[in-house]
């Protein structure tokens, strides 16, 4: 289980590589990556955090999910600071010995950090700053996982 | 003594990201009424409590939370990371 929120790009292919490397005890990972999109004339993506919560909550989701499915391992990198168009903003991969459970926490984790993990974006354009609204969407969407 | 950070635009609209309080505030809610008596800046902050979520020690509450032997309080606007 590894936890990164980073300022420094990273590359996902080689992070994949990195983390698939040497292992036999595993049938299945599935990586998750966002991209910064640009719907219109956005110049850049400005990403604030909380240091210290931000790996707490996050460590917090990560053993939710290891406690909730058959994970062998985990890891999510999360950016911060000025991302430029196209750039990818943060990552989570997981290993189980099946496919099911990997694809089932992938998602468990993302949706949990959509709104869960101290992050706020900032979109900022020709025209201006704004700060992106949550959406009532990915508030929902943790419902699925409650029991 | 209790440390109370601002992120995104809470930070903004009150215009500094942290300070230290002297505060005997019992609750969030009562540091937040004490906040909103001190300047307009704040009340303009807190003005909407639905749009505004709060962690004590790093961890997400809510505001009827105590605050005794808490070191710091946070408040910020709904997260939107992924």
């Amino acid at each position: 289980m590894a936890v990164r929120v980073e300022a420094a790009a990273f590359d996902p292919g080689a992070e994949l590589s990195a983390f698939a490397r040497g292992r036999t005890d595993i049938g299945a990972i599935v990586t998750f990556t966002g991209i910064v999109r640009d719907d219109g004339g956005l110049r850049r993506l400005e990403i604030e955090h909380y240091p210290g919560m931000t790996e707490r909550a996050i460590a917090a989701i990560e053993a939710e999910a290891v406690a909730r499915w058959n994970l062998h391992d985990s890891l999510v990198i999360h950016r911060f600071g000025a991302l430029a168009p196209g750039a990818p903003i943060m990552m989570v991969a997981t290993a189980a010995p099946h496919r099911g459970d990997a694809f089932a926490a992938a998602e468990f984790l993302m949706d949990y950090l959509k709104s869960r993990a101290p992050f706020w974006k900032r979109e900022v354009t020709g025209s201006g700053a704004a700060w992106v609204a949550a959406k009532e969407a990915d508030e929902d969407a943790l419902g699925r996982w409650q029991d | 003594m209790i440390d109370v950070l601002y992120f995104a635009w809470v930070r903004e609209r009150i215009g500094l990201p942290k300070e230290r309080l002297d505060t005997g505030a019992a609750t969030v809610a009562d540091l937040v009424s004490e906040l909103r008596a001190r300047e307009e800046r704040y009340e303009a902050a807190f003005a909407d409590l639905s749009a505004l979520r709060v962690a004590v020690d790093q961890q997400l509450t809510t505001f009827d939370a105590p605050l005794a032997g808490a070191r710091e309080v946070a408040f910020f606007p709904p997260m939107t990371g992924g």
